[in-house]
This record gives C-alpha cells, sequence and structure tokens, in this order.
C-alpha cells in the first residue's frame, strides 16, 4: 500500500519559486501561463498488511503534524492500494 | 547565571554565540547538544543559527522533533528565557513557541548584509536596555527570513506590543524599501505573550565588536543578563 501526499502553498502565501519557474517557462516561449505554485510531493510506503482506513488517519496525521506547516501550507492525502 | 546554547546538526551560529556570551558578556555559558534534555542548571537558552538538519522539510521544522525541544517548551512554560536567532526563530515558529512561519524571500535570494532595524518596545527582558525608537545596525543572513503571519496573529502582535523589531532606515524611518526580505509589517523579530520567548531573523551575536563593524548587537545580550541579574 502507498500513501501519496501532496502539500501547497496556502492561496494567498506568496511564492517567489513558483513566480521565477513562471518567469523561465515564459522565456521558454510558453504563452498564456496564468500562474505557477510550487509544493511537495511525497510517497509513503506502508506494510501491505496496513488497514486502509487506519492508513489513512495516521498518514493524515503525518501530513499536519510533519510534512506540512498549517500555517502556510495545505495537504491532501491519496492512499493507493 | 547560566546560559546555555543548544547544538543541532547543522548549528553553525553556536559559537559565536558562545564567544560573545563568555567574552562581551563574561557570563558562564555551555553547549546543550539537542538529544539531552535536562536544563535544570540554565538560566537562559539561545536557539542559534545556522541550517538544522539542513533546513531538509522546511527550516526548522526537523529540529522541532529534537529530544531537548520537549524540555525547552517546559522551560519556556515556566518563565525561562528563550531566545531564537535566524535558524532558532524559525525553530521556536515551528515549535509553536512563537505565531507565523518564516518563508523564502520575497526576491529569493539569500541576503547577507548589514543592515538597521528599530527597537520597537523595551518591556522585554531583551530589550529592557534600550530605548524604544532606537536604531541598531546587525547583519541578516537568511534565504527564509519572510515573516508571515494571519490577520488575526498580526493584530494581537500589534495590539499586545510584541512587535520587538522592525527592519528600518538607518534613520529609523520603517519603509517598504527598508523590507529586506518582504516580511510583514517590515517584522525581524517578535516575542510571545508571556515576552520571555523572542525569535529574531537579524544576528546580534556577529553585531558584539567594533572590529566586526558593529557592536549594536550587544546590547540584546546585556539587556538579558541585567534581566537575570535582577531576578536572581
Amino acid at each position: 500500500m502507498k500513501a501519496k501526499v501532496f502539500v501547497s502553498l496556502k492561496p494567498g502565501v506568496l511564492d517567489p519559486q513558483g513566480k521565477a519557474i513562471q518567469h523561465s517557462v515564459e522565456l521558454l516561449g510558453f504563452s498564456g501561463i496564468a500562474d505557477v505554485r510550487q509544493g511537495k510531493y511525497f510517497e509513503i510506503a506502508l506494510q501491505e498488511s496496513a488497514d486502509q482506513d487506519q492508513a489513512r488517519e495516521s498518514v493524515t496525521r503525518i501530513a499536519r503534524e510533519v510534512l506540512s506547516n498549517p500555517i502556510i501550507e495545505d495537504y491532501l492525502v491519496e492512499i493507493e492500494s | 547565571m547560566k546560559f546555555g546554547i543548544i547544538v543541532f546538526p547543522g548549528s553553525n551560529c553556536d559559537h559565536d554565540a558562545y564567544h560573545v556570551i563568555s567574552k562581551q558578556v563574561g557570563q558562564p555559558v555551555d553547549f546543550i547538544w539537542h538529544r539531552d534534555t535536562d536544563l535544570k542548571s540554565f538560566d537562559a537558552l539561545i536557539i542559534p543559527g545556522g541550517f538544522s538538519y539542513g533546513d531538509y522539510l522546511r527550516a526548522g521544522a526537523l529540529a522541532r522533533f529534537s529530544p531537548v525541544m520537549d524540555s525547552v517548551k517546559k522551560f519556556a512554560a515556566t518563565g525561562g528565557f528563550v531566545l531564537g536567532i535566524c535558524n532558532g526563530f524559525q525553530i521556536l515558529c515551528e515549535a509553536g513557541l512563537l505565531p507565523g512561519a518564516l518563508i523564502r524571500n520575497r526576491d529569493l535570494n539569500f541576503i547577507c548584509e548589514h543592515l538597521c532595524v528599530r527597537v520597537e518596545t523595551s518591556d522585554t527582558p531583551y530589550t529592557n536596555e534600550m530605548t524604544p525608537g532606537s536604531v541598531l545596525r546587525i547583519p541578516i543572513a537568511h534565504a527564509e527570513g519572510n515573516y508571515v503571519c494571519d490577520d488575526t496573529t498580526l493584530a494581537e502582535l500589534q495590539r499586545e506590543d510584541r512587535i520587538v523589531f522592525r527592519y528600518c532606515e538607518p534613520g529609523g524611518a520603517v519603509t517598504e524599501a527598508a523590507n529586506p526580505n518582504g516580511s510583514r509589517d517590515n517584522i525581524a523579530g517578535i516575542c510571545n505573550h508571556s515576552r520571555n520567548v523572542l525569535g529574531l531573523m537579524p544576528h546580534p551575536e556577529r553585531a558584539c565588536e567594533d572590529l566586526l563593524g558593529s557592536s549594536d548587537g550587544r546590547d540584546i545580550f546585556r539587556s538579558l543578563a541585567a534581566t537575570l541579574a535582577a531576578v536572581a
């Protein structure tokens, strides 16, 4: 079983890295890009025997308490069996 | 009066802080490894600058889970003095001992330069020897010093006089041009509700001797030493 966690900056929090990436993408010749936001992606491998609901609960706690800073970031948890 | 300097893997301003306390302030000081948990012999703690855990995940995020941090929280909760400098400020925010967060600088650069901060309040153990409005010339050295918080937190910081230092012009004016990193309200340093925990991005320990270009940072350590002397 695998858990995927996506961490992104909350709307409204300045993302200068995303802005710099957007600028580079535009220099490459791509137009029509309204905005780029940079985030983080985590893959957490879980033991095959793990219960899916329990796994979701644990990973959600990990996402909230370690992987993200709730003051500036949101997170999304996906469990893949 | 004994100072303790907490050392995480990746701390690199620990010896600067040690030098200032022992040579400039002239008080006993010891290093505390991040796995130690006994803080009983200390009266004030300094969480120094550097790159604890290589800034992995987020600056200060992993240091929060070091064994010493539970003891630091108890130490702070019972009124102990905790001073976080640069990465120390980031760690205090991540640990929830100070509100808000420090994100990537507005212009993405790692900024390393002397600049000016204005003392906003003398009502802290770290600034009680200073006059509000006075300007200190102190270096910064960070890539993640852009202070952010929500509107409620900012209003609370302002209402409770907890913004201790603001980035300013050499003459003391707080302007957007004097804001090096995009910090909200030009915030360079804040304290907690009980005023015993202070975090700041500038490095006062690097500005304690004229030979280094400025000795303005010394007043922060002297204020703290005076507070401790009065308590003892």
